[in-house]
């Protein structure tokens, strides 16, 4: 009976520590992020002081009423942004990452058989083939796919078909657990945004709807300076987007929103990062005037809305795309961006790229390194943006639809050294990064599936 | 199950090498560290509790007092319990640890010390070892409680009093209350669990500078 308690405690402290995530306690998680959450603090005040804007006011009445009429049309709006600036962009993260180091950790000059060639210094434990064949077996080459076997050259009676009944029947049974299952083979366009809704568990009910517009009133009553920082994110990246640039008006009032949400401070406990703190003016060091800032705690990075942007494909009631995207953000993309040993974290992603180009390209990984190229340079800023922007959506959604269908952003990973597996031979031929960042600028002709098939299940090693 | 702190002496690490050379290159792969128990006569462990930092194998010896005059021998008691599945990679490396006395391979009836044996084969880690190191004992059981005689032998039934004239039915009114008791009861527990949402002070939410504590 004492043998089961403990290892039945022990299984629950197994299954606990998972879902934290994060080694709250490894020393260099604290230190790195310390610094790192410092800057992007300072860099908020700065803008704060130097631009004589507060971070949050009250608007007068007249200002709420226009705003509520033209709250359809904000893309309309042309404010003054050239004296904002992002707080930070990925390429600025990605530094960080670099210079993470373990204090106990023996990074001796002499090359020893751990030497990280790449850019990540940090020794996480990350799965190789064989294990990510294992894990991702359903994507072998003996499965149907969606983004492979529905191709126009293929009848629709040996998969697609099937598949489409299959993927009614269980969104009519409403089985998560199936609808998980089943998405890994990819999900058919009409069924994909009742599918999703299915597994991130969101449901229309009157109080969510009610909710949003607690949150739009907020957003109405008071101005903050991310908003700011939002709207020249969206004027920046998604408004120039050919695909995503109708949906404008969606992105304000989805990020608006989100940052009003204090629902979302509810992730911290298992992100490592905290939400900035500040004091009602005033009121300095008493704890009752203590708050968050932005009221969610997430201060948006350059390309932050590129999150929201795909699912505007999927979802057209404001409400529901709010939901849909909240919960992606707190179970999925928050780990792009905080610093954690999780394996879907962002770090691990990234020793998982360069990991596995260094052991199944190592031609082409010590090219570019010598021409001084690392890969990881270029691939950062897709795995940052979970691939926005950067694939056409038809295979972005293809994309997504593993990511749900796993629960792991791994396929990230995987999908970037794809990638350069795939150019690699223009790749042996460049001499300089300029050269190679051109060779992989322009990912919009990628098949997503076929690409990941071949890499993971077809190639000679 | 209660447990109780032993107060234990940790007595610095000892490293084990082969030779007598101690160059850069060679660190050592096995620590030990002795426990000893000063002020606590044999007692009987329950559980050991520690931080690891960077240890991949423990193995834990136990000396135990020994009823007959033989000098108290040394057992081994873990063997080779592995901490990080990976000794090349950050995982396990600086987990919690319990070890319970059913995991181990003898009686930890009367102990008198502990020997603990680190092992890290990996060269890739500066230094390794294990922190916050705590013993337990079995705690005091609850004490046993004697029922009230009247709880363990109720008495039978007694006959309801006649009724009033004009009164209701008092069992009648007992089961209405009663399910009316339920209806608050199911009221109470499925209040939502939404929070209200108010990130502002008093409907004031003008701000100073973020801070950076």
């Amino acid at each position: 009976m004492l043998q089961e308690e403990s290892d039945l405690s022990l299984i629950i402290a197994q299954i606990v520590q998972k879902l934290k995530g994060s080694n709250l306690y490894a020393q260099l998680e604290r230190q790195a992020w310390g610094s790192w959450e410092k800057r992007i603090l300072k860099s908020l005040n700065s803008m704060c002081t130097e631009l004589s804007i507060p971070l949050a006011r009250k608007r007068p009445v007249g200002e709420q009423k226009e705003l509520l009429n033209k709250w359809n049309e904000m893309g309309t709006d042309e404010p003054d942004l050239s004296l904002f600036r992002p707080v930070y962009a990925p390429k600025d993260f990605l530094e960080v990452l670099i210079n993470l180091r373990n204090p106990n950790y023996e990074n001796g000059d002499s090359l020893s058989f751990r030497t990280h060639l790449g850019l990540i210094q940090v020794p996480l434990k990350v799965k190789d083939i064989p294990e990510l064949k294992e894990f991702f077996v359903e994507l072998g080459l003996t499965t149907g796919q969606l983004g492979i076997d529905d191709s126009t050259q293929v009848p629709p009676e040996l998969f697609e078909n099937e598949h489409v009944r299959i993927g009614q029947k269980v969104l009519a049974e409403q089985d998560g657990a199936a609808a998980q299952q089943y998405i890994r083979q990819g999900s058919p366009t009409a069924l994909r945004a009742d599918l999703w809704a299915l597994i991130l568990n969101i449901s229309s009910q009157p109080e969510d709807i009610l909710y949003y517009e607690q949150l739009k009133t907020n957003v109405i009553q008071h101005d903050l300076l991310v908003d700011s920082l939002i709207y020249k994110d969206v004027k920046l990246t998604a408004s120039n987007d050919d695909y995503y640039f109708v949906f404008e008006d969606y992105l304000y009032q989805v990020l608006l929103c989100f940052s009003r949400d204090t629902s979302v401070l509810g992730h911290f406990a298992y992100n490592s990062a905290s939400p900035p703190k500040s004091y009602i003016r005033g009121k300095l060091g008493l704890e009752e005037y203590a708050v968050f800032y932005p009221p969610n705690g997430v201060i948006p990075f350059h390309g932050f809305s590129m999150y929201v942007a795909p699912l505007c494909f999927l979802y057209h009631e404001p409400s529901k795309l709010y939901q849909i995207f909240r919960e992606m953000y707190v179970r999925f993309f928050f780990r792009l961006h905080s610093i954690s040993s999780h394996p879907s974290g962002i770090v691990s992603l990234c020793l998982l790229f360069e990991t596995l180009l260094q052991t199944y390209l190592p031609q082409l990984f010590y090219h570019l390194r010598e021409i001084g190229a690392q890969p990881l340079r270029i691939s950062f800023k897709w795995m940052v943006r979970a691939f926005s922007g950067y694939l056409a959506t038809d295979q972005l959604l293809l994309l997504w639809d593993r990511i749900l269908g796993y629960n792991s952003l791994e396929i990230l990973a995987v999908l970037a050294a794809a990638v350069f597996a795939f150019r690699a031979v223009n790749l042996m031929e460049v001499t300089s990064l300029a050269a190679a960042e051109a060779v992989l600028a322009d990912l919009s002709t990628l098949k997503v599936m076929p690409l990941l098939q071949i890499f993971l299940f077809a190639t000679v090693t | 199950m209660s447990r109780v702190s032993v107060p234990c002496h940790v007595k610095g690490t000892v490293a084990l090498q082969v030779g007598d050379v101690r160059t850069s290159q060679g660190r050592p792969g096995v620590l030990v560290i002795d426990v000893t128990f000063p002020s606590v006569a044999p007692f009987e462990l329950q559980e050991i509790v520690f931080k690891n930092y960077y240890t991949a194998f423990l193995s834990i010896r136990v000396r135990q007092h020994s009823s007959t005059h033989t000098p108290a021998k040394w057992v081994t008691c873990l063997r080779d319990y592995c901490l990080m599945p990976d000794p090349h990679s950050e995982e396990g490396a600086q987990e919690y640890v319990s070890l319970f006395k059913h995991q181990m391979l003898c009686d930890m009836a009367r102990v008198l010390e502990l020997r603990l044996i680190l092992r890290q084969p990996s060269p890739l880690w500066v230094s390794f070892t294990v922190e916050e190191l705590q013993i337990y004992q079995q705690g005091p059981k609850s004490p046993s409680m004697t029922f009230p005689k009247w709880l363990s032998h109720p008495v039978p039934c007694e006959q309801p009093a006649p009724l009033i004239e004009g009164l209701p039915d008092p069992s009648r009114v007992s089961s209405e209350v009663q399910q009316m008791w339920a209806l608050t009861e199911m009221i109470r527990a499925s209040h939502t669990s939404t929070r209200i949402g108010r990130f502002d002070v008093d409907g004031c939410y003008d701000l100073n500078l973020l801070s950076y504590t």
